[in-house]
């Protein structure tokens, strides 16, 4: 990896490799993974089921530690850091958007956006949720649960969240898996826009080639491995 | 593959993935607790009735007027019971040319059988000694007032019959004279073998043969079961339950307590379990629909279900009763000094209940789920979110409570008893439970109020509702149990306690004359002494119930009942109703006098001789027929040591007929020479000295009390079980929303804030809910069932929500702390 990658890339990971113990024998799920993102950039991480890819989503987040092998984002060496300092890191630098959209039950739709900006502190958090739950199309829609609202809206939500803390790199983990097609091309417009409009990176994980292809770079994964 | 086969798979998987810990810990603690407190209350009553029974000297006497047949002390060899004899009869005494009448005691080798007999000390060590066996032949063992009266020292001859004796010891107290008639004169301990020789016994002498047996208390039963279809109408038996109703009442009101004691595990066993079956089966929806989406019948899931449920509850049961075994085994050697006496072995039954409780609980709280589970859409395979169960409709807690409800019926031995605390029960459910609701939808909406943790905490109580409200509802039952076996319990034994004050009346005065009425007034007013109320009594034998003659020959097959036809009743006349005294059927004559003659019956007698209200019983008084109706049946509280009489008649119809009267006091032992005057004074009024006996009920009290505070402990560990089974409830829902926390970028700090918040306030809401329970649990319980005053205690309040608060807090704290040590990854991916 040389000095300029380094310097200009957001997310690079070196020898990134991740194991584990089923009881009878090692699983590698992850090989040896040298990959690397930069500011602004919008890539896209495209394997068939079982290749590893939300498993590579989930280290590059640092929700998980890997068996071996760095992951380096916003110049930090991740797993040098502890979970809370990781939690931490993630809530300046990172936004989430899953394929089951992960929204907390208890938490109505804007609760659910304020959760991210008041673990980070900000005060006038429910503000700005309104604001972005409005961009998103669901200002009529701000205190009802998670159950109340249609898959679409539920993902309308998590991309508002993901947004709330106007992070540096969102992470989509199949963002449409969930949703019906014509519902999905409306979500992944909306994320798109938001993408542009706050000029953040996007690491979007899918096995939809289409979809892959809005995005301006393609990392394909099959085995664990990278396949140039 | 058939589903028995799968059931035990699943079973063997669950149990080594760790999936049933809760409910295996819950039901083994329970049945453990439970047998614990079987097991211990069993040997601790044992113990509790032996001790009683040293007011006999033994555990139950065969009482004759002529020497006993062989066949009984035969019998009791068979049965591997101890027996002994005592021969008492009343006997000149000289020393010198000095004579006094005294009761002569001769007994043979293990006399007594319970308790023990007390001597004076010596001069070298004056403490009281306990006596080492019986007086050996040729000697004589005296009471102080033969002491007195005749001056004797140790060594020194009396004239007994035909022999002579050599004083040796000087008795104390003796176990089976703790009822002194203190009018009776001395009396003097001899060994059986100097009878014959004294020739004391002859034709037409007044002797009473008493054979003493004691044993283990089944063999002992049996005995009686045997003996009582041998006795000639000279013989009768006496145990202690028919010696002294005072003792009999007060072992009842022990019992009584003890079953409280152990109902307070059976609940926070009954709150765990539901809790931990209510996690089972949300965790196996999904193995279900995918079985139901692979073709399996509805009736084939719960067979298995049914199947893997009764295997477990059997093998956790078995557990439990195991480590039941040991802990009570621990708890009676570190208990030693409870009772005097070593506590006996238990019986088996407690082991049984013990798998019997654990198989109805957990069935009960389990069967509901169970038939949810089987009826899971197979469309839960492909969308996840449907199919979630009601798993908490009232209908699916309806046939736990019913077993539950059950169970304390059958655990406290008492109808009346167990109704109470079920009702109880159902009654704080219903309110805690709309009360629960109400709070929660009125905190929830104060969340928007709230800021930071309480945000969080106020918002997951809200959206949980219902696992909010049983989770509260539970943890506000066991902590209530708790409360009311600690504070309410002492607060009652506290109240029991008093009701016997130092100044309880320990003496009672019979026959008095009515011209004696004011003699014995004024000889009080010498002793600046407040005249004592005196009750009227005349007496008379029952010879017809509505008008059908009566035969004693009737009840041969209730000794007790046959005893009392065979006696002269005592019966007394009163306007007012005692105080100890309460009307069960019927009213009381309030003023006045009733057109006909009525009675008022004491419930248990009533039910010994099958009269009921309006029934017209005729008494032989001094020769004439008294007819009257039965108008009300009374409980009487015996171990109030005040004059009461089985049958009280209203006034007017009675009077004609030749009357004494009946009073108790309390003598201080200081002033015990003044009893010795009233004796000179009044030769023909009996004095009964009542103090051991006192002292017996009261010594009850404090064994009960410290069984109690041992029993505790259990339920204590019951009630950390529930609350972690509380806790562990929503542990899914927590490591959910841990994960989503820290992806979000929450610290640890953060997430533990909010949760502390959600588990003071359930905490606080349960404590809320247990103090005001237990208030009004702990007045009904003692009011209507032990009959005990009890007083509102305003520390219950700050002890039950400071409890639930803390309590609640650090099991929760604690229980969650895996919870964020799970990297939020696996725990998306598993869920996602």
């Amino acid at each position: 990896m040389t000095n300029k990658m380094v310097n200009e890339s957001i997310l690079w990971t070196n020898a990134l490799t991740k194991q584990v113990n089923t009881g009878e024998q090692q699983l590698t799920i992850l090989q040896n993974i040298d990959m690397q993102v930069d500011a602004g950039e919008a890539v896209a991480v495209i394997g068939a089921s079982g290749s590893g890819k939300s498993t590579l989503l989930g280290l590059l987040a640092g929700l998980d530690v890997p068996t071996s092998g760095k992951v380096h984002l916003d110049g930090v060496d991740i797993f040098t850091l502890d979970e809370d300092e990781r939690a931490a890191l993630r809530s300046r630098v990172l936004g989430f958007v899953f394929q089951s959209f992960q929204l907390l039950p208890a938490l109505s739709a804007l609760e659910n956006v304020m959760l991210p900006l008041e673990l980070s502190g900000v005060s006038n958090a429910e503000i700005a949720a309104e604001k972005l739950l409005d961009r998103v199309g669901l200002s009529h829609r701000l205190h009802h649960y998670p159950k109340q609202l249609s898959g679409g809206e539920q993902q309308r939500v998590a991309i508002a969240r993901a947004f709330a803390t106007e992070p540096k790199m969102l992470l989509a983990d199949e963002p449409t898996g969930n949703l019906d097609s014509a519902t999905g091309i409306q979500i992944i417009e909306l994320m798109f826009e938001l993408n542009r409009e706050h000029g953040t990176t996007l690491v979007l994980v899918t096995h939809d080639e289409a979809l892959s292809q809005r995005c301006a770079r393609q990392i394909r994964l099959a085995d664990g491995k990278l396949v140039q | 593959m058939n589903f028995f086969k799968l059931s035990f798979l699943m079973l063997r998987r669950d149990w080594r993935a760790g999936e049933l810990n809760v409910l295996v810990l819950a039901l083994v603690i329970a049945v453990s607790s439970m047998t614990t407190v079987g097991f211990f209350a069993d040997r601790v009553e044992m113990a509790l009735s032996h001790e009683s029974n040293q007011l006999l000297g033994a555990d139950l006497l065969v009482i004759s007027n002529h020497p006993l047949d062989e066949q009984y002390a035969e019998q009791a060899k068979r049965l591997r019971l101890s027996t002994s004899t005592v021969t008492k009869f009343p006997s000149m005494i000289s020393n010198g040319d000095a004579n006094q009448l005294a009761e002569v005691k001769a007994v043979t080798d293990g006399y007594p059988l319970r308790g023990k007999l007390y001597l004076a000390g010596t001069r070298a060590s004056p403490e009281y000694r306990v006596a080492n066996g019986i007086p050996e032949p040729g000697t004589i063992w005296v009471d102080e007032k033969l002491m007195h009266r005749f001056e004797l020292r140790r060594g020194d001859l009396l004239d007994v019959g035909a022999i002579q004796l050599k004083v040796t010891e000087l008795v104390m107290r003796e176990p089976d004279h703790s009822v002194g008639f203190m009018n009776m004169g001395p009396r003097v301990l001899i060994n059986a073998e100097d009878l014959s020789a004294a020739g004391l016994i002859q034709q037409g002498s007044r002797i009473r043969y008493d054979l003493l047996i004691a044993g283990e208390t089944k063999q002992v039963d049996l005995f009686r079961d045997w003996a009582e279809t041998q006795l000639t109408t000279a013989e009768r038996i006496e145990g202690v339950r028919d010696a002294r109703p005072e003792i009999k009442a007060a072992l009842e009101r022990a019992e009584k307590f003890l079953s409280l004691a152990a109902l307070a595990s059976v609940v926070l066993a009954a709150a765990a379990i539901a809790l931990a079956v209510r996690r089972f089966s949300l965790r196996h929806l999904d193995g279900c629909a995918i079985m139901r989406s692979l073709g399996a019948s509805q009736t084939g899931l719960f067979q298995m279900y049914l199947l893997y449920f009764t295997t477990l509850g059997i093998i956790a049961s078995m557990l439990g009763c195991l480590l039941g075994f040991g802990a009570q085994e621990v708890l009676a050697i570190w208990l030693s000094d409870l009772t005097e006496t070593a506590l006996p072995w238990p019986s088996w039954i407690p082991a049984i209940h013990g798998l019997l409780v654990g198989m109805v609980l957990l069935l009960g709280f389990a069967l509901p789920p169970i038939s949810n589970l089987r009826s899971v859409p197979a469309l839960r395979v492909l969308r996840r979110d449907i199919g979630l169960p009601n798993t908490h409709s009232l209908a699916g807690y309806l046939l736990g409570l019913a077993a539950l409800s059950s169970l304390f019926i059958w655990k406290a031995e008492d109808l009346k008893l167990g109704i109470y605390i079920v009702t109880g029960f159902i009654t704080a459910i219903v309110v805690f439970g709309v009360l629960g609701w109400l709070l929660v939808k009125m905190l929830s909406r104060l969340r928007h109020q709230a800021g930071g943790a309480w945000r969080y905490g106020l918002a997951n109580i809200g959206r949980r509702t219902m696992s909010s409200i049983v989770q509260t509802v539970s943890l506000g039952l066991g902590l209530m149990a708790l409360l009311v076996l600690t504070l309410i319990q002492d607060d009652l034994i506290e109240d029991w306690q008093t009701r016997l004050p130092d100044d309880a009346p320990n003496h009672f005065l019979v026959s008095i004359q009515p011209d004696q009425l004011q003699p014995l007034e004024d000889f009080f007013s010498q002793y600046e002494m407040a005249s004592p109320t005196v009750y009227p009594m005349v007496r008379g034998r029952l010879t017809e119930i509505n008008g059908k003659q009566v035969n004693p020959d009737d009840y041969a097959d209730d000794s007790h009942a046959e005893r009392h036809i065979r006696r002269d009743f005592n019966l007394s006349w009163t306007n007012q109703i005692s105080s100890d005294n309460q009307i069960t059927q019927g009213s009381w004559w309030d003023e006045g006098v009733p057109e006909e003659p009525a009675l008022s019956f004491e419930e248990g007698l009533a039910a010994t001789l099958g009269v009921k209200l309006g029934d017209r019983l005729t008494f032989d008084v001094a020769g004439s027929p008294v007819t009257a109706k039965i108008t009300s049946l009374r409980q009487v509280d015996w171990d109030s040591f005040r004059v009461n009489f089985f049958v009280v008649g209203s006034p007017g119809f009675l009077e004609q007929y030749p009357v004494s009267y009946v009073t108790s006091l309390h003598v201080p032992p200081a002033e015990i020479t003044m009893m010795h005057e009233l004796v000179r004074a009044f030769p023909n009024i009996l004095v009964v000295d009542v103090a051991v006996v006192i002292n017996q009920v009261q010594q009850m009290i404090a064994q009960v009390s410290r069984a109690i505070e041992f029993v505790f402990l259990f339920t204590l560990l019951a009630g950390f079980v529930v609350l972690y089974a509380a806790i562990a409830s929503t542990q899914d829902e927590r490591i959910y929303e841990a994960a989503i926390f820290r992806t979000l970028g929450a610290r640890r700090e953060q997430l533990t804030r909010a949760w502390a918040a959600e588990f003071v306030i359930l905490g606080g809401l349960a404590g809320l809910f247990a103090s005001a329970g237990a208030t009004a649990m702990g007045y009904a319980i003692g009011r209507y069932v032990l009959h005990l005053g009890y007083t509102f205690n305003p520390w219950i309040w700050l002890i039950g929500i400071l409890a639930g608060v803390i309590g609640v807090f650090l099991v929760g704290m604690m229980g969650t702390r895996s919870t964020l040590t799970t990297p939020p990854l696996l725990t998306l991916r598993k869920l996602g």
